[in-house]
């Protein structure tokens, strides 16, 4: 292995994550190659170092800053949360519609009884006697109108009124 | 047994906001980290951790778990690190004579430096201090997809192959980014590479 090829394998050979299988010609280069056993001591010794620098803590306001940022979030609304509908509406819905259809019901008058079993009959024989009800020659020779006292005409009702006054 | 992240994730989608909260608790610190690491200013890194975790949350109803959740996680976190870095490339920054004299504190702050009048140890105190800003200064000088590889490599201890979909190279790329941010650390870390070598 070359020094080169070793500058990809170093810090993996510090760290100890380098592979097994790569360790035996790693060790190998080490054992004849100084500059790089002295670079290996080194890595180790900056490694080390770094492990010197104090781990800091978050100030006591950062996990209180960090809800006031998530609640000031704007609340999302899926494309299709105008179909729902809130209990208080559809209950309010629902009275209304059986109100309706409760004064439906209850505000329909009764059909009126016939003697005729069917309403086709009924309307036929209807029909049947409204020209006699408008038949005024009927009217007049129908006999219990005649006992009825002669209808009085405009004038002799002026007459009559002078009469009395 | 505790759920994994994927898991959690797909009971946030389905409306369960604890999940979501499970998530927080996980992961706020390393990110914090990686984040300060990479952009070195404090307040950056929680708004962009803050950040992080509302773009988990927005694509919650999306979520597929196509590859492992750290993966996904982490390439939005790297994504607005870098582009946080170049933006601020490009801002002035001003040093005054007058500016106090800081130190960088455990939690990675600076603040000014206290008179070590009563400190048991200040020697040792100040020489801590020293190393530690020195190992910052050198992964700052690092260019920033180094950094990053650095970062996720070191701390949140990532495999290759999740690093080089992080980053959006190769594996074999990804190794000689590493490689080559080593290659720049040693160098940068001299004294202390030395001395950790003798040891």
């Amino acid at each position: 292995m070359s020094c080169e090829r070793m500058e990809s394998k170093i810090l993996s050979y510090v760290d100890g994550r380098l592979k097994e299988s790569e360790r035996p010609d790693v060790e190998k280069h080490l054992e004849a190659c100084a500059p790089c056993r002295v670079r290996v001591a080194e890595f180790r010794a900056v490694s080390g170092l770094l492990d010197e620098l104090p781990v800091i803590e978050p100030s006591p306001a950062f996990d209180a800053r960090v809800h006031a940022r998530v609640s000031a979030e704007p609340v999302k609304v899926s494309w299709w949360a105008w179909m729902r509908v809130s209990p208080r509406v559809a209950f309010a819905a629902s009275m209304l519609l059986l109100a309706s259809v409760w004064l439906g019901f209850y505000s329909h008058p009764a059909a009126p009884q016939l003697p005729w079993s069917d309403a086709k009959e009924a309307d036929a024989q209807m029909m049947q006697d409204l020209p006699v009800l408008e038949d005024h020659d009927v009217l007049q020779n129908f006999e219990p109108l005649k006992s009825l006292p002669a209808p009085v005409g405009a004038d002799e009702a002026a007459e009559a009124q002078q009469q009395q006054m | 047994m505790a759920r994994t992240d994927v898991q959690l994730m797909l009971d946030v989608k389905a409306g369960d906001e604890a999940s979501f909260e499970l998530l927080l608790q996980r992961y706020r610190t390393p990110l914090v980290n990686f984040l300060y690491r990479m952009v070195r200013n404090r307040e950056q890194a929680e708004d962009l951790a803050q950040e992080v975790f509302l773009r988990v949350y927005r694509a919650r109803e999306d979520y597929v778990p196509s590859a492992k959740f750290t993966t996904w996680l982490f390439r939005i976190a790297t994504n607005l690190a870098l582009n946080s870095v170049r933006d601020n490339r490009y801002q002035k920054l001003e040093v005054s004579m007058d500016a106090p004299v800081t130190v960088d504190s455990e939690d990675g702050d600076e603040r000014p430096m206290d008179v070590p009048e009563k400190h048991p140890n200040i020697e040792q105190y100040l020489v801590e201090d020293a190393r530690k800003k020195m190992i910052r200064h050198a992964i700052d000088k690092l260019p920033e997809k180094q950094r990053a590889a650095v970062l996720l490599h070191k701390y949140e201890e990532l495999d290759y192959a999740e690093i080089s979909k992080i980053l959006s190279c190769s594996e074999s790329a990804l190794k000689s980014l590493l490689f080559r941010a080593y290659e720049s650390l040693r160098v940068e870390l001299a004294p202390l590479v030395a001395m950790q070598v003798k040891q």
